[in-house]
């Protein structure tokens, strides 16, 4: 095939950098679409943050007729909230992740696998719908028992402190855990798998029984992953909106009491949206960007914490 | 230890400019800061089979690769020298890679079939190329797969998947669909090293009859095959780095492959050939 | 306890090589129970909430409750949560088509042409952290560049969904990407193929059963959110099937929401018949979307 004129330059059309610009385009939305949301929400945000300064964020009142917003209360909902789901969940999740990738038998590990991801399959408002009619009456007995029997120690019976009907800081961090569970588990799994067999294997060798070759190399290996993955569920809890909102109890009140009803960032912004004037419209969006402010960090530093663990498993060590 | 080479028609160690399809002026190969390969003289033949032989590491792969721009893939790549292909410098900044491949195919170590059937394996490249008509298309699969001695086993089952047929098969139908594009030359690294003795056998046969439409270049572990098959050899080895641990390539003898294996010019050459070192 | 013991010629001791008793053993088998209990804990709930949808949903679930209207007084009950489906459906597929290309190919840029690049790795990482982006927010992003100024309409919602869709997709897609060996692409570009050729005609191809996987997965979440489509595209009672129309629509979950707030028995059937039948679709879609991995996991 030698024809006289040879040609090997590139051939005409763009369609190659077409392409690539368009892909390109792709990741670079990504980025742009990140920026707009906090560009977005900001100036929507901003007559609420000039209204009240840095206040916004310790006020503890909230009243649109007033024009006072205060977005402490809501902070300590999620906060507290959040928190009792991970209490909950974070035994329970990493359980099940050494339970399905040292425990299980290898033909069992797929179908334990597929039913513990079922519950990330359940849609969160049907969690509430749940929680809301079959868990909180349930638990408004379980509560007033806990109320009673730690009636009169100090402390303990702020925490335990009297039930309101079962909608609680305490109903909304259990469907919370509910709904994290999958989420730390899944990626707990996969962070736990990445434990080299070698190691596992060499502390079987020494006699080590399972639990202590678990507790000897799967868990510090995989601990700086684990809590990648505990914060992501964190985050996940914290931006929970409509779950919460059901079972949450919708008073804004600031309590030690777990059993107290509460507020949260999202559930406040939802139950309120549908009646707000423009103004509260505003304040209830510089809550967003509260929220969308936290949600950021946490699960900035979950990312960089889970990035960098497998790259510590996989690369140097 | 000597051993058999087929006898074949006297040639001029050097081919004349006519003939010649690559000629690669004072080459070396580097991966970042690391010379990889060094000082490599000489030229293609046209309608020859040119093996390169030589221990691990030395560089004949990568050679191999450059002559079709395949190491542009690798990051950190770059060719010192002029490789040059029917006079045309290969790496000047107008030359496409993606037209370079067109005219220089390659078949590698391990088959890597595409997961599609038979047929549409073959007709990738014609398709790629611009042949959109059926009619094309099947002569092309049919002529192809003939040229590669694969047509009788699966003409029965063209739209089955190449993923079920055995290694041999799988390097015949690659070899098919690198000759599908009708390239002017086809590279082979060590397209047998993944076969059994009789797969071996066929592709060997195969390349004897390919050589008189294409020019064949094959980078070879096995010895005898080169002596077998090829119309040239080139003997690479490996220098140790003094400054590290890593080895430099370096093309150490081209000759008429009879000349490599009977009358070596250079010890290292003989050393290799008569098994004395590795 | 027996021990099986060996003589050796000379030490005074027999080996035992019996499993030990005592503690150590007891621990082991403790923390074994502990670990599957933690299992138990989880499978509890799910399978009560299960049986609740399940067995409430029944009492009013049927062919006209799936295509009757929404009911408009709600202290009565009947009515169905047919515009519901279709809002659903309608919202949820546009989110899709949205979502899907352009999370494909973030993904090829991703893995094709940026694998180990800087502005990669930081596309990456954002890609990640905006899975982590509240529904509330993504709502509300939504509300302010477009419903506001193009009121209630179905399209917002399917914005608002396809911005939560599209990380996952990204993420799926190119972890599917990764998965195809690279000596496809060599067998590709050495014929001759261009990249950019090699990525549509190749790697996508061998990806393909994974990537729609993967978006099935991220289509089952979308179905379910609720939160997004608040802002957005209103409560319609009636049905709306043009998400471009100047109307509010209605979806499942927005369903479930106003009655489970609601203090009526009536509306409070409805919703668990509602959420019946969205757990119904998001099972659907997750059991399609793993029979479709399955199939490539046998192909390879």
């Amino acid at each position: 095939m030698s024809s006289p004129a040879l040609d090997l330059r590139a051939s005409k059309g763009g369609g190659e950098t077409g392409f690539r610009g368009l892909a390109l385009a792709a990741g670079a939305f990504v980025l742009v679409i990140l920026g707009a949301i906090a560009i977005v929400t900001t100036s929507k945000a901003w007559p609420t943050f000039r209204l009240m300064g840095l206040d916004f964020f310790t006020t503890k009142r909230w009243s649109a007729i007033d024009h006072i917003y205060g977005a402490t209360a809501f902070i300590f909902g999620t906060i507290v909230s959040s928190i009792i789901a991970l209490l909950l969940a974070v035994p329970v999740s990493i359980g099940i992740a050494l339970f399905t990738t040292q425990i299980v038998p290898a033909k069992f590990r797929k179908p334990v696998t597929y039913a513990v991801d079922l519950l990330a399959v359940i849609p969160s408002v049907v969690f509430g719908l749940w929680g809301i009619s079959v868990l909180a009456p349930k638990m408004d007995g379980f509560y007033k028992l806990l109320n009673r029997t730690f009636d009169g120690i100090p402390l303990l019976n702020k925490l335990f402190g009297p039930s309101a009907g079962g909608k609680s800081f305490f109903t909304a961090g259990i469907i919370l855990a509910l709904m994290i569970t999958p989420i730390i588990s899944s990626l707990s799994r996969e962070i736990v798998d990445t434990c080299p067999p070698g190691e596992r294997e060499g502390a079987l060798a020494l006699g080590a029984t399972q639990w202590e070759m678990i507790r000897g190399v799967v868990i510090p290996h995989s601990k700086g992953g684990l809590v990648g993955a505990i914060m992501l569920g964190l985050g996940r809890a914290m931006g929970e909106t409509i779950a919460a909102t059901l079972v949450i109890g919708s008073s804004p009140q600031i309590t030690a009491d777990l059993f107290g009803a509460g507020n949260s960032m999202p559930a406040f912004i939802a139950s309120q949206w549908g009646e707000a004037d423009t103004p509260t419209k505003s304040a209830l969006i510089a809550l967003a960007v509260t929220l969308f402010l936290i949600t950021l960090v946490v699960n900035i530093v979950a990312t960089r914490t889970v990035a960098r663990s497998q790259l510590r498993s996989a690369g140097g060590r | 230890m000597k051993f058999d080479v087929p006898a074949r028609p006297s040639s001029n160690p050097m081919a004349s400019e006519g003939s010649s399809v690559f000629a690669l002026e004072d080459v070396a190969v580097f991966y970042h800061d690391f010379k990889a390969v060094r000082d490599v003289n000489l030229t293609i033949a046209k309608n020859e089979i040119t093996a390169f032989i030589g221990p691990s590491g030395c560089g004949k792969t990568t050679v191999l690769r450059s002559l079709n721009r395949m190491n542009d893939l690798i990051p950190g790549a770059r060719v010192e020298g002029i490789i040059s292909y029917r006079g045309i410098d290969l790496y000047a900044e107008e030359v496409s890679a993606t037209q370079v491949r067109h005219h220089i195919g390659m078949v590698f170590q391990k088959p890597n079939p595409f997961p599609k059937s038979i047929y549409d394996n073959v007709a990738f490249g014609p398709r790629v190329h611009g042949v959109k008509k059926k009619s094309e298309l099947d002569a092309i699969v049919e002529k192809s797969l003939r040229g590669a001695a694969l047509w009788d086993e699966v003409k029965d089952r063209l739209s089955t998947s190449a993923l079920g047929m055995s290694g041999g098969q799988q390097q015949r139908l690659c070899i098919a669909r690198t000759i599908a594009v009708e390239p002017d030359v086809v590279l082979m690294d060590e397209p047998c090293s993944a076969l059994d003795p009789i797969a071996t056998a066929r592709v060997e046969d195969l390349m004897q009859e390919m050589k008189s439409q294409f020019t064949i270049v094959i980078v070879t572990h096995n010895m005898q095959q080169a002596a077998r098959v090829s119309d040239r050899t080139a003997f690479f080895t490996a220098e140790v780095n003094p400054h590290g641990d890593r080895r430099t390539g370096v093309l150490v003898e081209y000759a008429p492959t009879q000349t490599i294996f009977s009358n070596p010019g250079d010890p290292r050459t003989e050393n290799y050939v008569t098994g004395r070192v590795g | 306890m027996a021990t099986a013991s060996i003589a050796l010629r000379d030490s005074a001791e027999p080996l035992a090589l019996a499993a030990q008793g005592g503690w150590r053993s007891i621990k082991n088998r403790m923390m074994s129970g502990l670990l599957f209990v933690s299992f138990l804990v989880v499978m509890v709930p799910l399978l009560f909430v299960l049986m609740a949808v399940v067995s409430r949903g029944a009492k009013v679930m049927g062919w006209s409750f799936l295509t009757k209207d929404i009911a408009p007084i709600e202290r009565r009950p009947g009515g169905g949560v047919g515009p519901a489906i279709v809002g659903t459906l309608v919202v949820t597929g546009l989110a899709t088509l949205l979502a899907t290309p352009l999370g494909i190919m973030g993904a090829v840029f991703l893995n094709e042409y940026s694998a180990k690049g800087v502005f990669g790795r930081i596309v990456r990482f954002m890609a990640n952290v905006m899975t982590g982006v509240p529904s509330v927010v993504m709502g509300l992003f939504i509300y302010v560049i477009f419903t506001l100024t193009f009121k209630q309409r179905g399209v917002g919602g399917s914005l608002a969904l396809a911005c939560l869709m599209l990380p996952i997709i990204i993420r799926t897609t190119e972890e599917m990407l990764k998965l195809v060996p690279n000596y496809l692409r060599e067998a590709s570009l050495a014929l001759g193929t261009s990249k950019a050729r090699t990525i549509v005609t190749v790697v996508l191809p061998a990806a393909l059963p994974g990537i729609i996987s993967g978006a099935l997965l991220a289509v089952a979440r979308a179905a379910g959110e609720t939160a997004p489509l608040l802002f957005t595209i209103g409560a319609a009672k009636s049905l709306q099937i043009n998400p471009f129309a100047d109307e509010a629509m209605t979806a499942l979950p927005l369903q479930i929401y106003s009655n489970a707030s609601s203090s009526f028995p009536a509306a409070q059937a409805r919703g668990w018949g509602a959420a019946l039948t969205l757990l119904l679709l998001s099972f659907l879609f997750t059991l399609i979307a793993r029979l479709v991995s399955a199939r490539f996991a046998t192909k390879r």
